[in-house]
């Protein structure tokens, strides 16, 4: 019978098994095993050295793009948050009908029916030299010269990064203020609480898990990225994500291996340190 | 219907003459359906269809033009892949088994050659080999010509044999890449903007133009870009512009990461089209810049113009290498597409783009007049010029950026190059980047 049923466990689990296994384990141990071969200007060898690591972790430039990439992250992290909190506040508790609740959810994310590229990209003649931005503010006078700074400019980058990934954080806030039992906000106004208190000690704890969530999103996001931080910076400002992708263009395929190991490990860390503030498994 | 005609004499005059030509010359007639002339392609008609040759290179050249009309002419299929350089060297590079024909720069021959996944060409197969112009076989456009800096083409032009790893000094009849196209580049700038003369590459980090100027973010051709407007600036000398020193890509690197750190340029561009988008937008006004862009600039009503400067050009060419797994009849096919090609029709319409051909005069067949005159010999137009896809790109009176092949192909200072200190290079590079 337990055999039976141990079985009948291992079958249902088998095809996330077979999946994580093929599309996520496989790749992964593919990776560190190519970040400790060797490579040449034009091809890679196997093998088992440290050269590649050696290099990354000694390099000033890893440095500096690590903290540029954490820069990028907590900037666009803070910015999301408090939008994507006071946007979800706003649908969970303002909206009362849950018809237009789900309209305004859904007018939230019609920007996200086009692709991120495009949505990136459109903010480029927006924001140049002669775009509408610099022209419009000339006209009303508020400036005399173009504003330089608007376009190819960190301002660009981690404005492209919050309107890119805002609605990762107003979607699982929202859902987790959906689940707030709303006598427990009565209950609190009942006990003399006020609208503050009832925020800070009610409602902010109970959308932690959601919180979590849009962080985890936005955070590995904006580490992971290459394609922004390239288009928005007009090319001068270096991302951990551009590092790689320079690596793989140089086809020092080790070297990126190597990079996206240190990445990847960076990253997991930063999640494992959230999840310290939340178990979201409890919470859920 | 010309160039059928010489395609078909010459498949019958080959001095190797195999014989099956011939033999199926009729069955080869009554396959191409086009009727009256004996348009007898040099392999087997039958079989013709069933061959696909695979061809990846830059987007520069790899045109879906040239495979209709390769279908049209030689009855084959061509299938095109375009990619950025980056890709392109690493595909001829790592993955043999995926291409039939690698349209590759010189330079990236320079790189990847010795991986081994390309196989040298018999010159004698190659019928216009004693027309292709100089550069590509001793050096030199003209016999007194000097040959410029950085990896010359016919340097890694030729090997010893048929698997020759070593590139040869000299002609050996065993060529690596057969040239197809070429050109010289410089900056390109927005006179409108600018109002004054610019003469010099030292411009490009002139103060006068803090925040509107932009260089390419290809660490291979950026360094040359570099290098030039620091000897222009005659704050670094050079041995060998196109094989530095590791002190001097650390000099050149210094005085472009001030200059990124003083606000110098507007941005970096990797691909053609941000290049064009930067100057016609406005946002840059000077910037090192590629012949077609500033074409494309132009159409669109922007004047902008391709600045020849004293120092001379930073030149590029490129050529067609075989597959090592290339064998047989596919072999025999790719021949009869390097032979094709040189025959003047793809040679015609890259001109017409403002690339150079490797056999100019098979070219001017396919050309009228005023468009040789135009392009090639840097004459005034005489009437409208139009590219390949019929837009106008110059009026009646307009005179090439640079005037004449000889003018322009004769003051080249350095080839686009891979250095012996190419790894450094690179990480100092990604450092200017990141800086």
């Amino acid at each position: 019978m337990t055999i039976r049923k141990t079985g009948k466990g291992w079958l249902l689990a088998s095809p996330l098994v077979l999946i994580l296994g093929f599309f996520l384990l496989i790749p992964v141990f593919a990776i560190v095993m190519v970040s400790f071969w060797g490579s040449t200007e034009y091809s890679y060898y196997p093998a088992f050295q440290f050269e590649n690591y050696q290099f990354l972790l000694t390099s000033h430039v890893t440095l500096s793009v690590y903290l540029k990439t954490f820069m990028f992250a907590a900037i666009t992290w803070s910015l999301c948050l408090l939008i994507g909190f006071t946007v979800a506040y706003y649908l969970a508790f303002h909206i009362r009908s849950l018809p237009v609740q789900i309209l305004l959810f859904l007018i939230c994310t019609i920007p996200f029916w086009t692709s991120n590229i495009i949505r990136m990209i459109s903010w480029i003649p927006f924001l140049g030299r002669n775009g509408i931005a610099n022209n419009t503010l000339q006209h009303f006078g508020v400036i005399d010269e173009p504003l330089e700074w608007l376009l190819f400019s960190d301002f660009a980058v981690i404005l492209a990064f919050v309107h890119l990934f805002t609605l990762f954080m107003i979607v699982p806030i929202f859902n987790s203020m959906m689940r707030i039992d709303r006598s427990l906000i009565e209950a609190a106004r009942d006990a003399g609480a006020t609208g503050k208190q009832i925020l800070t000690n009610v409602i902010i704890p109970l959308s932690k898990p959601g919180i979590m969530i849009g962080s985890i999103f936005v955070v590995t996001l904006v580490m992971g990225d290459f394609l922004t931080v390239r288009f928005m910076s007009g090319g001068q400002s270096a991302s951990v994500g551009r590092v790689i992708s320079n690596e793989i263009g140089l086809l020092q395929y080790p070297a990126a291996s190597a990079s996206a190991v240190v990445l990847l490990l960076t990253v997991l860390i930063m999640i494992s340190i959230m999840l310290r503030f939340v178990d979201i498994r409890k919470e859920l | 219907m010309t160039e059928k005609i010489s395609i078909a004499k010459r498949g019958m005059l080959d001095a190797k003459g195999r014989q099956r030509r011939t033999l199926l010359k009729g069955a080869a007639t009554a396959a191409l359906a086009t009727g009256t002339i004996t348009g007898a392609p040099m392999i087997w008609s039958q079989n013709i269809k069933d061959i696909t040759l695979r061809q990846f290179g830059t987007g520069v050249s790899n045109l879906n033009d040239v495979a209709n009309k390769v279908k049209e002419d030689l009855g084959f299929t061509l299938e095109m892949t375009a990619l950025d350089s980056d890709s392109v060297t690493q595909r001829a590079a790592t993955q043999p088994k995926s291409f039939d024909i690698a349209d590759i720069e010189y330079w990236i021959c320079k790189k990847v050659w010795p991986a081994g996944n390309l196989q040298p060409m018999e010159t004698s197969r190659i019928e216009n080999y004693d027309k292709i112009v100089g550069i590509f076989r001793n050096g030199k456009l003209n016999p007194d010509s000097v040959i410029a800096q950085g990896t010359a083409p016919h340097s890694v032009g030729f090997v010893d044999g048929p698997d020759g790893k070593e590139f040869a000094s000299e002609e050996t009849g065993w060529m690596t890449l057969i040239p197809t196209i070429y050109n010289a580049d410089t900056l390109g700038i927005r006179p409108d903007l600018i109002n004054r003369e610019i003469s010099t590459w030292a411009e490009l980090l002139n103060p006068e133009f803090k925040g509107k100027a932009s260089i390419l973010d290809i660490s291979s051709i950026g360094i040359m870009d570099a290098a030039m407007v620091c000897e222009a600036m005659g704050e670094v000398t050079y041995g060998d512009k196109g094989n530095m020193t590791r002190e001097e890509i650390d000099k050149t690197m210094a005085i472009f990461t001030e200059a990124k750190k003083n606000g110098q340029f507007r941005a970096f561009w990797k691909s053609f089209d941000e290049s064009v988008n930067l100057m016609a937008s406005g946002e840059v006004v000077i910037q090192s810049m590629w012949s077609p862009a500033i074409t494309a600039v132009r159409s669109k009503g922007i004047p902008c113009v391709y600045q020849p400067l004293k120092e001379g050009y930073r030149s590029w060419g490129g050529g067609l290498g075989l597959s090592r797994n290339l064998s047989g009849m596919e072999l025999d096919a790719a021949y009869d597409y390097i032979n094709w090609y040189l025959s003047g029709w793809v040679g015609g319409y890259l001109m017409r783009q403002g690339y150079y051909s490797a056999v100019p005069e098979t070219s001017k067949n396919f050309m009228s007049d005023d468009e040789w005159g135009f392009w090639f010999e840097g004459k005034a137009a005489q009437g409208d010029i139009v590219n390949p896809q019929g837009v106008t790109m110059e009026k009646a009176g307009a005179v090439r950026d640079g005037g004449s092949f000889q003018d322009r192909m004769g003051s080249v200072a350095c080839w686009n190059a891979v250095m012996d200190e190419n790894q450094y290079m690179v990480r100092k590079w990604n450092e200017f980047i990141a800086a």
